[in-house]
């Protein structure tokens, strides 16, 4: 399958896959956070910095693109903890005004530059759904550089985040800095956004967060496997996602990465060991049988 | 009517009733479930085209109405065998759009249903496709949907008015002198999926968002009665469609994304100056406490 692929084919997959790694860890975090939409809410926050940067570099300047997304991501979380923490908005509320009116701004700004002369070129409307063939290599090695250290700032802080997830009380006991964990949490979900949004887009961004994470849950209840579960099936659906959309010409990455993912949820769901419903079924089944069972014996008994 | 009143009033028409809507959706605390909604009404209105082969409003509308309510219950299906209630909406709303944006990408795309369209609605094409309704004359086609939806949406706001008032804040108590809960909850998913499908062909997904949440949101800064707050948030939304309009023709941009950030400016405001829950009246009862 790899074989024919185009040199830069193979690069813009490899980074596909340590994307989908970086975003099902860092799921996983959110998820016991209780926190899936607000990755949703931030990616879509990204758009008017992507543009911005674009703006002030004037050209298709990588670096300076991703930091405009970087720091327009972070404004949004700041924001909707402002908004929160002084009215009394309530949360989901301050993420659907965030993720709107940012949006909004860069949907603005977007139409501002393809209307100037030579800005329709510029290739980005493919931030909204994503293109991972509009990926050069020198972008593609960028992005597997930071996958690759989201991925060891999990791996290396495992014993610091099983323990801010699940007693912080516990972990502030022992001198851990919540406020320090919620920050490197906050960066290390922000930079996934921002290296995710140019092969996935900012729209569905969120999917391939939220979605491994869940689907790992079906399958195992320790934390560290589902980790280990969620990071090889954002892998697997990231590889799988672009691969099919290679195949026709101008078909957005993202969707099919969304689409790939998504099987492997119903899969898991329906087939997984643990509390998948096939399972549930049968247990059910079991008992029920055990019950009926029981009451004839106790009338049997009765009876003697 | 000229051209500029045609789109001026289209905006009002969304503004009326996402507003309408929003307050509820505020109160009941389901401002993510907008977001769902008004991105899996795309797959709706692509399923309602490959069926009948063709773009009207009607199948349209119906379609769309029906992906509303299979995300409601899709959600609360997966909610229901363990997944998280956050967790459940992001994976229903973004497999369903997917799914849309990939039959448009391979299947039905043309001039009339693309990608683009879907986010940012094509309100500066709204004027020219009229259709003829007696006694009116030649009004657009989205003009008569979206009065249609905000009638529907008046109707079931105010008839069920004091249903709506127990059930967003007492449901529990609601429940208990025999007000049908769940069925008024379906009701309201349909509401919002009706007023989103006729709001996302104008102006596009996003701006659904902007208009059901976020004018709501600043209404809910300035009172405490439902009916005022009902009354602010639509007017809030028929401002910040005027406001949008004309900061998107000073700045030659979109449309529907300056009445976007339109929206977020009045919320803005509202945080700093709103008396009693905003910014500065609340830094000024802090000082009077220390003083």
């Amino acid at each position: 399958m790899i074989g024919f692929l185009s040199y830069n084919a193979q690069w813009v997959l490899l980074s596909t896959l340590l994307l989908g790694m970086a975003s099902g860890l860092i799921g996983t975090l959110s998820y016991w956070k209780r926190q899936s939409l607000m990755s949703d809410t931030l990616s879509h926050a990204a758009l008017p910095g992507v543009i911005f940067g674009f703006l002030v570099a004037g050209s298709k300047n990588m670096p300076l693109m991703l930091i405009g997304a970087a720091i327009s991501a972070l404004l949004g979380a700041w924001l909707i903890s402002w908004i929160t923490s002084s009215t009394r908005v309530k949360e989901d509320a301050a993420m659907g005004i965030i993720l709107s009116v940012f949006f909004g701004l860069g949907i603005m700004l977007l139409t501002y530059v393809n209307r100037m002369p030579g800005g329709g070129q510029s290739g980005l409307d493919n931030f909204i759904f994503g293109q991972a063939a509009s990926m050069v290599s020198n972008d593609v090695k960028w992005l597997c550089v930071l996958a690759a250290v989201v991925i060891c700032i999990v791996g290396l802080l495992y014993k610091e985040w099983k323990l801010f997830l699940f007693d912080s009380a516990f972990a502030q006991g022992l001198g851990l800095s919540i406020r320090w964990m919620n920050a490197i949490y906050t960066a290390v979900l922000v930079l996934v956004i921002v290296i995710g949004i140019q092969a996935v887009g900012v729209i569905l961004m969120a999917a391939l967060l939220i979605i491994p994470a869940v689907s790992a849950r079906y399958w195992t209840q320790s934390f560290r496997l589902v980790l280990i579960l969620s990071a090889a099936i954002g892998g697997l659906s990231g590889m799988l996602g672009t691969f099919v959309s290679t195949l026709g010409s101008g078909w957005p990455t993202g969707p099919f990465i969304v689409i790939a993912a998504s099987s492997i949820f119903i899969v898991s769901l329906t087939f997984g060991t643990s509390k998948g419903l096939l399972v549930v079924y049968i247990q059910r089944q079991h008992q029920r049988k055990q019950v009926i069972i029981a009451a004839q014996q106790r009338r049997v008994e009765r009876g003697q | 009517m000229s051209y500029t009143g045609w789109i001026l009033l289209t905006a009002s028409l969304v503004g009326l009733s996402c507003g309408l809507v929003g307050v509820l959706l505020i109160l009941r605390r389901m401002a993510m479930m907008a977001d769902a909604i008004s991105h899996t009404v795309l797959l709706g209105i692509v399923v309602a085209y490959l069926v009948t082969q063709q773009l009207s409003g009607v199948h349209m509308l119906i379609g769309a109405t029906v992906a509303g309510l299979v995300t409601a219950l899709l959600i609360q299906w997966f909610h229901q065998v363990g997944v998280q209630q956050e967790a459940s909406i992001g994976i229903v709303f973004t497999t369903l759009f997917a799914i849309g944006v990939i039959l448009i990408a391979t299947k039905v795309g043309n001039a009339h249903l693309d990608v683009k369209h879907t986010l940012m609605g094509e309100i500066t094409f709204i004027p020219w496709e009229k259709v003829n309704v007696p006694l009116l004359g030649e009004i657009p086609e989205a003009v008569v949907i979206l009065l249609f939806v905000l009638l529907v949406v008046l109707f079931f706001v105010v008839a069920f008015y004091k249903e709506w008032k127990l059930t967003s804040f007492d449901p529990i108590f609601a429940a208990s002198i025999g007000i049908p809960v769940t069925l008024m909850h379906y009701v309201f998913m349909s509401l919002v999926s009706l007023t989103s499908v006729a709001a996302f062909d104008a102006v596009g997904a996003i701006m659904v968002i902007a208009m059901l949440i976020t004018p709501a949101a600043a209404a809910y800064l300035w009172t405490d009665k439902l009916y005022m707050m009902l009354i602010l948030s639509s007017l809030f939304g028929v401002l910040s469609a005027f406001m949008g309009y004309y900061g998107a023709v000073w700045l030659d941009t979109s449309i529907s994304g300056a009445m976007a950030f339109a929206t977020g400016i009045i919320f803005a405001i509202s945080f700093l100056i709103a008396p009693r829950y905003g910014i500065i009246a609340k830094c000024r009862k802090i000082q009077v406490a220390q003083d």
